[in-house]
């Protein structure tokens, strides 16, 4: 049976995870690679490595981190962060990634996906949506830079666009739960999960392991995604999938 | 040596670094000659069906072809592993090599396409590849389109219908999902594949 992913996911600036992390045992708590394939020790289905670096100095020093992280890891791995061109998720491709993750940019440029998908295949291309719920609730807007700016486009309408276009998989943020650890947004991941036949990674107010559960449920989700509570919330990755299998909810237990 | 066929259809750095990881020297190709010297051949793949076009243009095809006829082991991955098949309805112009019989199909309407994700193999029967794994091992699957079974199909996966996961005849070997991919799991299926 077609397993529920987790996805851990690392916040890489300048080459260095940001977030704090509590494991003890790490030489050095902030490279990304070394995290990584802890995350990928512990039960992590795949990382998803996304670059808030500011400066072009920090975005070349985060490829060499993806060069590394393709040595050393086995399992899929995602780049995002300010992929704004094919040449750029070329570059991240060629260094070693398997999917990238575009925003902003393939809001701007809706051809970026299909650009993307036609060189690399649309395995190989997630499209990361902010979505932020509508003051009456009626329904999602869609945010763009880091969810700084409303675009007034709508959830629904955009997933269904960037899947014609040729994107592999939605990766879904509420902005609402984003940060709040009060669960993830099931309604939401629900509405969009059905409104597109490609799988669906929740992110966005992962807590604790009932919000996961309840995200595969009744959020439909394919996959949940979550960065600092692996690291202080719910221990490992590992309890959390045991957790998950007592529910009856098909997760691959590491080896 | 191990060559790694590049027809520019993607993920030959991943194979490329799982085999090195395990301590196995190989290099990437684009070329008939060098197919001819190697010991052991991976067709890798990933994307569109229509990738496998290089094959009939740039004699690669030709040269496997060979190559799986005097029985050196050859791996497909993946797209390498559906263009092993007559075609595919992701590009229904083109040929495959037709060494196993019948195309390749999209999945049903009841489930999600791509079939994304970590699955688990049904293994069957005694298996070279899969030596040392048991059924319902999960490994990685990224592929829009499925492959049928046959009977050489040592591993299917059920995902909407059941469909070839892995299969062998004699040095040819192929799977669907990505062992590059899979963990340890799929590096021990590379494994297998370098002492077969």
């Amino acid at each position: 049976m077609l397993s529920k992913r987790i996805i851990a996911c690392l916040d890489v600036d300048a080459g260095r995870v940001v977030k704090g992390v509590s494991f003890r045992d790490l030489r050095d708590a902030g490279d990304p690679v070394e995290l990584a394939q802890r995350h990928s020790a512990a039960g992590a289905d795949e990382i998803v490595l996304l670059d808030i670096s500011a400066t072009r100095r920090g975005r070349r020093t985060a490829l060499e981190v993806v060069r590394r992280a393709g040595r050393e890891l086995f399992i899929p791995f995602t780049v995002g962060g300010g992929i704004a061109s094919l040449a750029q998720a070329a570059a991240v491709i060629e260094a070693g990634a398997d999917k990238v993750a575009v925003n902003s940019a393939a809001l701007e440029n809706p051809h970026l996906i299909e650009a993307i998908a036609t060189r690399f295949g649309s395995q190989a291309v997630v499209v990361a949506v902010d979505a932020k719920r509508r003051r009456d609730g009626s329904s999602w807007d869609v945010w763009s830079a880091s969810g700084s700016r409303p675009t007034g486009r709508d959830v629904l309408a955009w997933v269904r666009e960037a899947k014609e276009r040729g994107a592999g998989e939605i990766l879904l943020t509420s902005m609402d739960r984003d940060g709040t650890k009060a669960g993830f947004d099931c309604e939401l991941t629900a509405r969009v999960s059905v409104a597109v036949r490609i799988p669906v990674i929740a992110s966005g107010g992962a807590g604790g392991a009932e919000h996961f559960a309840c995200v595969f449920r009744e959020g439909r989700a394919d996959a949940a995604l979550a960065a600092s509570v692996f690291h202080y919330g719910l221990g490992s990755i590992r309890r959390l999938k045991h957790l998950l299998l007592e529910q009856g909810i098909p997760v691959r237990l590491p080896c | 040596m191990i060559a790694i066929v590049d027809y520019g259809a993607g993920n030959v750095t991943s194979v490329k670094r799982a085999l090195e990881h395990i301590g196995r020297e190989c290099s990437v190709t684009a070329d008939s000659a060098a197919l001819e010297r190697a010991e052991r051949i991976i067709v890798p793949g990933v994307g569109h069906f229509r990738a496998t076009e290089a094959f009939a243009s740039t004699g690669l095809g030709a040269a496997l072809e060979r190559e799986i006829a005097q029985g050196t082991p050859v791996l497909g991955i993946c797209l390498g592993m559906q263009w092993l098949f007559e075609s595919s309805d992701e590009a229904p112009e083109l040929s495959g090599l037709a060494v196993f019989r019948g195309r390749c199909q999209a999945f049903p309407v009841t489930v999600k396409s791509p079939h994304v994700g970590w699955d688990q193999l049904e293994i069957g029967g005694t298996s070279r590849l899969l030596a040392g794994l048991s059924s319902g091992v999960f490994v990685y699957f990224t592929h829009g389109y499925a492959a049928p079974l046959v009977k050489e199909t040592v591993a299917r996966c059920s995902y909407g219908a059941p469909h070839t996961a892995a299969l062998e005849r004699g040095n040819l070997f192929a799977v669907q999902f990505h062992p590059e991919k899979s963990g340890d799991a799929g590096l021990a299926i590379l494994e297998n594949f370098c002492t077969c």
